[in-house]
């Protein structure tokens, strides 16, 4: 067992990681919240006083709100929708016995370390580009009227720039999964006759519920808060306005904080409801 | 075990992985290919593939007219700054969670994860008035250190699990023949923790490479990152594909190589421990 000597020296090892975290958390956190609750434009005559929930009511109720939400709920249920169900599928074949299975993975995992200022330029001009992009010389190819991704089709534009992004990483994580299954039992599967549909449903399925589970909850935290996709694209316009970017611009395009850091609670409040079935997950794997 | 399978499913297999890899990997392909075109062949009709006067005038022109090496310096030091700032922090703590646990020890690497929830966007307007005030804005000193902080919930998780593994009656037979805290960390942690310091340094350095809210909120010309270089093609003059596509390459191509090596510990360090 430790000494009391080794727990103070622990406590002191500790003490850096904690004190920075704690202030990063507390600080900001608690102006965010001092902020909401005031009529606050730096731009427009500062600190204008106290104004009670008013900033939570009108953020809520601007014309802007049901938008952004509805906006943020197609974005990350597509993506997840798109990475899990290609993912699963993906996993199993990499799995698979084939010859350069290295490399494939290589491959499939290189979009997850591309910047996302990167990969949503070159999405948004060399594939997407009504003139010049890639589709449309495809559409035209097949003589169809090329498309304007950007504007027309913004959001399935933007889920598939996302989808690119985070495809990889289910993939990996549900190969992993995978790859721990005993194979003894798919192959007496197998033996007994099961056709690969059933195993797939009955065997590796079910296997991959955890696994998909946290894919599920780490994505959407992170799809949440995407921002430089849509930044460096839309700028939010045709209707890509999620709850982030709609807080972004309140805060820094239009400088009313008040407002913006009222939106800023509801989107910590909604990143935690999140978070908590994530972290129960991750808490009861630390017991085993 | 491997599954005995037929040399026609195996092809099969293959054929089918090959496409869809490549498939996947197209965009990086081609934006690589499409910055050794000039800019007339980048937007050529039909699209040139292979077949065309390969250049190396892109890279030059970037590099001319944009200063990439300031870039370039700034991502390197940004990121790797933040993540070595972040492992000095990280390794005591994370060794004193791993080999001294308490009753407390769980609840602090829970509430250490939750930070790691926290939206940015939440906290951007506090932190960009610290910034001001304290005259961090656009300085790599202020983008190092919110890096740092933002990172630092993962490089204590992963090197938690990486610790948990080093077998604890190993340390316990080095303390009963005598041996010092100094020693045990010096001789015995040290050696068996150095791969998983170094995985752990990696994929942090990949994250904080390509970190996109605070590099774009937080800078403005001095202290811009290669996320927030690339950003300022969004709105191009002329024809610009080529000069993108060599931006792009120079920008991905450190983090992609270094990338390959870090697929494993991909994993462990996104999922927390949670997938293994």
């Amino acid at each position: 067992m430790a000494t009391q000597h080794s727990r103070s020296a622990a406590r002191i090892m500790m003490a850096p990681a904690v004190v920075l975290l704690l202030g990063w958390m507390l600080v900001p956190l608690t102006m965010t919240l001092y902020f909401s609750f005031k009529k606050y434009l730096p731009l427009r005559g500062g600190d204008l006083g106290w104004v009670g929930f008013d900033n939570y009511v009108r953020f809520v109720s601007s014309s802007a709100f049901w938008p952004s939400v509805q906006t943020t709920l197609v974005i990350v249920g597509g993506v997840l929708l798109i990475t899990i169900i290609l993912g699963v599928l993906l996993s199993i074949l990499l799995d698979q016995p084939m010859w350069g299975q290295g490399i494939v993975r290589i491959l499939v995992i290189a979009p997850f370390f591309v910047m996302p200022t990167v990969s949503a330029l070159v999405w948004k001009n060399m594939f997407m580009d009504p003139v010049n992009g890639l589709f449309a010389h495809l559409w035209e190819a097949f003589g169809a009227q090329p498309v304007e991704w950007l504007s027309d089709a913004s959001l399935l534009s933007i889920i598939i720039i996302v989808s690119w992004q985070w495809l990889p990483f289910a993939t990996l994580i549900l190969l992993t999964a995978i790859q721990s299954l005993d194979s003894e039992q798919l192959e007496a599967a197998e033996m007994d006759g099961a056709p690969p549909l059933a195993r797939f449903g009955f065997i590796i399925l079910p296997h991959l519920s955890r696994a998909i589970t946290i894919v599920i909850l780490i994505q959407t935290i992170f799809l949440l808060a995407i921002f430089a996709e849509i930044f460096v694209t839309t700028g939010g316009a045709f209707g890509t306005r999620t709850l982030t970017y709609l807080i972004f611009q309140r805060v820094l395009e239009s400088q009313n904080v008040g407002l913006g850091s009222a939106g800023g609670v509801y989107a910590i409040i909604l990143a935690n409801i999140v978070a908590i079935f994530l972290m129960r997950i991750v808490g009861k794997n630390l017991d085993a | 075990m491997a599954r005995a399978v037929t040399p026609r499913r195996k092809t099969i297999n293959t054929l089918a992985a090959w496409a869809i890899g490549l498939l996947i990997f197209f965009p990086i392909l081609w934006t690589i290919l499409t910055s050794f075109k000039t800019e007339a062949q980048a937007i050529s009709d039909p699209p040139v593939f292979l077949f065309f006067d390969w250049t190396l005038e892109n890279y030059a022109v970037v590099q001319e007219r944009s200063d990439y090496m300031r870039f370039l310096w700034n991502s390197v030091i940004i990121a790797g700054g933040s993540t070595l700032l972040g492992i000095v922090i990280g390794v005591p703590a994370a060794w004193s969670m791993a080999f001294v646990p308490s009753k407390r020890t769980k609840d602090i690497l829970m509430w250490m994860l939750s930070t790691k929830m926290l939206p940015a966007v939440g906290v951007l307007y506090p932190i960009y008035l610290l910034f001001i005030k304290l005259g961090l804005l656009d300085t790599r000193v202020g983008l190092t250190l919110v890096l740092m902080l933002i990172n630092l919930p993962i490089i204590i998780w992963m090197l938690y699990t990486y610790f948990k593994e080093i077998p604890g009656e190993i340390l316990e037979a080095a303390r009963m023949d005598g041996a010092t805290l100094k020693e045990e960390i010096l001789y015995i942690l040290t050696p068996m923790a150095v791969p998983g310091i170094a995985s752990t340094l990696l994929l942090n350095i990949i994250l904080a490479w390509n970190e996109a809210f605070w590099t774009l909120n937080l800078t403005a010309a001095k202290a811009a990152p290669l996320t927030a270089f690339i950003a300022s093609y969004s709105s191009p003059e002329g024809l610009f594909y080529a000069k993108l596509s060599a931006a792009s390459t120079m920008a991905i191509a450190p983090i992609l190589i270094l990338g390959w090596f870090s697929q494993k510990q991909l994993v462990r360090g996104l999922t927390f421990g949670a997938v293994k």
